[in-house]
């Protein structure tokens, strides 16, 4: 079983590499001359779709792998889940892409699914027994339908991405501007934040305090990285490791606090590196990518995804979160965090599709809300289950 | 005002109000949640049949005539043993007009409730509710919680919390047949 | 009423804007709002915007907006994201709401506390933002579906030219026989199952109609739910009790009318073992510590001879024994049991040796039951010990009286009387776990701890709940309504044939106008014309030639 594992992770590991390789391959197919419209047959972007199939089974295979060696659906802890949602991520892409033949969707949707995968690589990777609050068949079912339906309608983030960064003038100062860069620099964050805690990791840091938590117990804590806020009434354990004297306090998780502090830390580093040597904002670096987009086209894969999207997000997140909800915590409705969060998604992209359907938000106005909703879903699937406790937090 | 006219305004008067209905009734019942489930004055008492310390039975609806004080207690809650002298003391003067006590204890051992009402030489009856049949028959919160039920069976007053002597004594007298 | 007739001659309501019957504007207005907002509800008149009366008309219309339900929407969305700020009052410990707050967050915990927002899902405004989107949805749904599915039943084949012209589809064909192209068309659209509607030569296809009504049905779904949700408060439809039961014991079970009872065989813990469970799982364990595998209580269910009234000891009857495990509730009547919380080991009983001091010998041993404890533990050889007292959960002396602060036992204390031959009055001794007190001077004899025996109390959830059913439908029909609306289009196309020759050809869908192209480049593939101009399309693509980075890309979609 052990041996299972291994081969699982292995399996996980050639997905990345496949759909890293796949998006050069995606990139390659717009830069061709010969296709201007960018859809349609191009040898570049069949071999980019075909590394990608390849990545998405190798991805399956871990999925599986891991659930026979675990014996339940790999799904009960952040890792499985933000590995699982990246996957679903990819073959969402697979079946817009099957659909509208555009390969343009594919030189954005591969890196986010990477970052998203990557990022879950920073949690615990362990295969964990299941408590008995999620030993339920509604576990893979409600869970797996939640992480389908996200990301589909992350596939329209994705469009509406693209759709802004052809949209937004970016030789005028402007809000779109500042916005526009704004959301590729959290994706730089992000990148800071595997930077950081892999570097973390591989030179073996770790600094140990004692604190006193809300409850006026002491306790310890870890920290992956050096020190640069500590805990509330800290006390060093490990002798000669870096810390300042910034004491946070009871209730923040300082430990969290520091990963994040670190990760914007690297993450602006980075962003300014990138600006420096380039002289070009982010935004402008990769509008190339998209000159030759098809705006229309654009709109139609973001709208097209939120409407495949919203049924099985309310299926997943709702209906059978109120299912399962009555047989383990005894009531389908509890006001848990995770739930407001869900709902309040489930609320956004309801007025989203008002908003569209009646009141003839498209094009940029559209895109703009698809950048948020996905926001929003990120929100619900990392802030809620690190910053605010609730039954949802698992990992 | 055409007829068309009227009609449309029939119609949107009726779904307004039965929306406006829903919405107040809803609204209604969740602020006042907590209290909706709990018996309370006006409603028929529930009946019960328990057995006090010397092994016989009280069944509430014996009492019909009489007015009942239904006291809930507990040999370790303060305030409980606070007022027990005094509920003593007014059923002296009470009891010939008649008014009965009946003291419920809930879930504690029989040791200990007759070693409690030795000790205060209680005269009225002091049943045992073990099972919290009783207690959950009149969905008792925190004790002690007094229930004046009045010769036809009704519930006249609930009390929650602790009583003065000069309480007990008006609340028997309110309940007097 | 002021009615509008239009130049064909048909009589249409006031506030229509597309002629019923032929489809031609019927104000300027009309004319000149983008032909996407006016084609939404087929240019019927809303009922709501043609009356502005009264004030029953005026509450009428405000809920009837689009844009007044969107923003209850966003206004809803906000609310409930404030209410995550902190936790709600139901997740700390009850009773504390007055200083958690402020103790743990300071003045932003006050403000949150002051401003309600800690009980904030059930707080009167949040109900009522609930309620008005409700009456929002059922207004705003009777004003669009009912014109809709007039305009949408009444449909002619024949429409005005203007009306054609005003689609994002449309083409106009100057061709000799304009009567075969729409034979060739016909036959291809019914391949791809298109109904298709002639009249003198003029052709209607049309696919998909069912999608128009998917809002509808899931706004109906979304009201199902909203009266399961109402249907709560109605008594008896909705049970919320806690239960605690130690192993051995049977209790009354609350909330169900006193009818059953629950006897516990015991409660149980389980924990991932390393070498027992699965070695994929060591990691974890040797990380984490103990993980819980399984919570159970075993227990029987009584019900209570019919008639009977509270406390009496009828006669219980068996009727169900199983498990009650988390994710695995006890199910029976309406009722179901869950697993929710446990304490373990509480003391249930303890031992006691009567012991002479000066010889350390113990003369008897007995147990006090802490459910039923006994005035006199009666020993051999005219040894006894009389128990004076109990304290279950002893908290020290006040005014020299031991005091128990509940009826748990959690910390046991006694005071007794231990008789002998020597003390046939007794000597008093106060015992408890570590404490031997002598009030009334040196004892001969002690009483000698001699063991403990513990159990576990499970605390299980009551719960009924007979609105389930109506969620669940409401929950169906929503996502019915949501899938029809969603994953099926309505797509139609016009073919006219006009006086003067020529073939016109028109199309619309309400969504997804690529799928729409693909039908229509199969339906006009054998006629040998090119399918008809998508004019949006067509302004994209000048515009990006002109120039691509042009500022007006911005507003080519709209």
């Amino acid at each position: 079983m052990t041996q299972l594992v291994s081969i699982s992770s292995t399996l996980l590991y050639a997905a990345f590499v496949l759909y890293l390789i796949a998006t050069v391959f995606f990139a390659g197919s717009i830069k061709s001359k010969k296709h201007t419209n960018q859809t349609g047959k191009n040898k570049w972007a069949t071999i980019a779709i075909i590394i990608t199939i390849a990545g998405f089974v190798s991805q399956l295979g871990y999925f599986i792998t891991r659930w026979i060696a675990a014996g339940h659906a790999p799904l009960s802890n952040l890792f499985e889940f933000i590995t699982f949602f990246g996957m679903m991520l990819v073959a969402a892409f697979i079946i817009i892409y099957f659909i509208y033949r555009t390969h343009v969707l594919g030189v954005f949707a591969l890196p986010i699914a990477l970052l998203v995968i990557a990022y879950s690589s920073m949690f615990p990777r362990d295969v964990s027994p299941l408590i008995p609050a999620l030993q339920s068949d509604w576990l893979a079912i409600h869970v797996s339908t939640v992480a389908a339906g996200e990301a589909i309608l992350a596939v329209s983030f994705v469009a509406g991405l693209i759709y802004l960064l052809k949209d937004v003038d970016l030789t005028k100062r402007g809000k779109q501007r500042f916005w526009l860069e704004a959301v590729l620099f959290t994706l730089v964050i992000v990148v800071g934040f595997i930077v950081s805690t892999t570097a973390g990791s591989i030179a073996g840091y770790e600094t140990e305090f004692s604190y006193v938590n809300p409850e006026e117990q002491t306790e310890t804590a870890q920290f992956a990285l050096p020190a640069l806020v500590v805990p509330h009434q800290a006390e060093l354990l490990t002798e000669g490791q870096f810390a300042t004297s910034l004491e946070m306090p009871s209730i923040v998780n300082a430990s969290r606090l520091n990963t994040v502090l670190w990760s914007i830390l690297t993450g602006t580093a980075l962003y300014l590196i990138l600006r420096l040597v380039t002289r070009k904002s982010i935004s402008a670096l990769l509008q190339p990518l998209v000159k030759r987009v098809n705006l229309n086209l654009m709109d139609e894969i973001g709208y097209r995804s939120i409407l495949i999207g919203f049924p099985v997000f309310t299926l997943g997140g709702l209906v059978f979160a109120m299912i399962w909800a009555q047989i383990a915590w005894t009531r389908f409705w509890g006001w848990d965090p995770k739930e407001v969060w869900a709902l309040i998604t489930w609320l956004f992209y309801a007025a989203f599709l008002h908003l569209r359907l009646s009141k003839g938000w498209e094009g940029n106005r559209s895109a703009w809300l698809a950048v948020i909703g996905f926001a929003i879903i990120m929100f619900n699937l990392v802030a809620v289950n690190l910053i605010i406790a609730g039954l949802h937090s698992y990992a | 005002m055409s007829k068309r006219k009227k009609k449309r305004l029939l119609i949107r008067v009726s779904i307004l109000s039965v929306l406006i209905a829903a919405v107040v009734y809803t609204l209604y019942s969740t602020l006042t949640d907590d209290e909706r489930m709990l018996v309370k004055a006006g409603d028929a008492a529930p009946d019960f049949e328990l057995t006090d310390l010397n092994g016989e039975t009280h069944r509430l609806s014996d009492y019909k005539g009489q007015g009942v004080f239904l006291n809930f207690w507990g040999t370790w809650c303060k305030p409980c043993e606070k007022e027990m002298p005094y509920m003593e003391n007014q059923y002296q003067e009470y009891k010939d007009e008649g008014v009965q006590i009946l003291a419920v204890n809930v879930g504690e051992s029989e040791f200990q409730v007759a070693n409690f009402a030795n000790e205060y030489n209680l005269s009225f009856p002091v049943v045992r509710d073990a099972q919290k049949d009783v207690m959950y028959a009149y969905s008792i919160g925190p004790l002690p919680t007094t229930l004046l039920v009045n010769p036809e069976g009704e519930v006249v007053k609930v009390i929650k919390g602790e009583m003065t002597e000069e309480m007990v004594a008006d609340y028997m007298e309110m309940i007097k047949p | 009423m002021n009615e509008i007739t239009c130049k064909c001659g048909h009589v249409n309501p006031e506030g229509t804007e597309l002629c019923l019957s032929c489809g031609r504007a019927l104000s300027e207005s009309a004319e000149n709002r983008k032909t996407a907002d006016v084609m939404r509800y087929e240019g019927m008149a809303r009922r709501s915007q043609t009356y502005n009366l009264s004030i029953i008309d005026k509450i009428w219309n405000f809920f009837s907006s689009v844009k007044v339900g969107v923003w209850l929407i966003v206004i809803t969305l906000i609310a409930s994201s404030l209410g995550t700020i902190f936790p709600q009052a139901l997740f700390i410990p009850n009773g504390t709401e007055n200083v958690y707050y402020e103790e743990r967050y300071g003045i932003a915990g006050k403000i949150y506390y002051v401003l309600g927002f800690h009980d904030l899902y059930s707080s009167w405004w949040y109900l009522l933002l609930i309620g008005a989107i409700g009456t929002s949805i059922i207004i705003a749904s009777l004003d669009r579906v009912i014109p809709l599915y007039k305009a949408l039943k009444h449909q002619r084949i024949n429409r005005h030219e203007s009306f054609m012209k005003r689609q994002r589809v449309f083409s106009s064909y100057s061709i000799e026989s304009p009567e075969k192209s729409i034979a060739q068309i016909k036959e291809r659209l019914l391949k791809k199952r298109y109904r298709i509607r002639e009249e003198e030569g003029h052709l209607l296809a049309e696919k998909g109609r069912f999608a128009r009504w998917g809002p509808y049905i899931n706004h109906i779904g979304l009201i199902i739910f909203l009266i399961g949700g109402m249907l709560r408060f109605v008594p008896g439809m909705y049970v919320d009790e806690n239960m605690w039961i130690r192993e051995g014991e049977t209790m009354a079970i609350p909330g169900t009318g006193q009818e059953y009872f629950l006897k516990s065989d015991g409660f149980t813990v389980e924990t991932y073992q390393q070498g027992e469970d699965s070695e994929v799982f060591n990691n974890t364990i040797e990380r984490e510590g103990a993980i819980a595998k399984n919570y159970q209580t075993d227990a029987h269910l009584f019900k209570r001879e019919e008639g009977s009234i509270a406390g009496q000891q009828g006669e219980l009857v068996e009727i169900q024994q199983g498990a009650i495990q988390v994710n695995q509730p006890f199910k029976f009547d309406q009722f179901a049991l869950y697993q929710v919380d446990f304490r373990q080991d509480e003391y249930s009983s303890m031992s006691f040796n009567l012991t002479e001091k000066a010889s350390e010998e113990s003369v008897g041993s007995f147990t006090i039951q802490f459910d039923n404890p006994e005035k006199v533990y009666e020993l051999d050889n005219g040894y006894s010990v009389e128990l004076t007292e109990y304290y279950p959960d002893f908290s020290g002396f006040e005014d020299g009286e031991p005091q128990s602060v509940s009826p748990i036992p959690n910390n046991p204390a006694f005071l007794v009387r231990l008789f002998s031959p020597e003390n046939p009055d007794g000597e008093v001794a106060f015992i408890g776990i570590q404490r031997n007190l002598e009030p009334l001077g040196e004892n001969d004899y002690a009483l000698e701890f001699a063991g403990v025996e513990t159990r576990d109390v499970s605390g299980l959830t009551v719960r009924k709940d007979l609105t389930l059913w109506i969620l669940g439908l409401g929950g169906a029909v929503f996502m019915i309504g949501v899938v029809q609306g969603a994953y099926w289009n309505h797509r139609r196309l016009w073919l006219k044939k006009t006086a003067d020759g020529r073939l016109l050809a028109a199309g619309h869908t309400n969504k997804n106008w690529f799928g729409f192209r693909k039908d229509l480049e199969y339906a006009f593939e054998t006629t040998g014309l090119d399918k008809p101009k998508d004019h949006q399309e067509e302004n994209l693509n000048k515009k990006e030639s002109a120039d691509a980075k042009e500022e007006n890309n911005r507003d080519s979609t709209s």
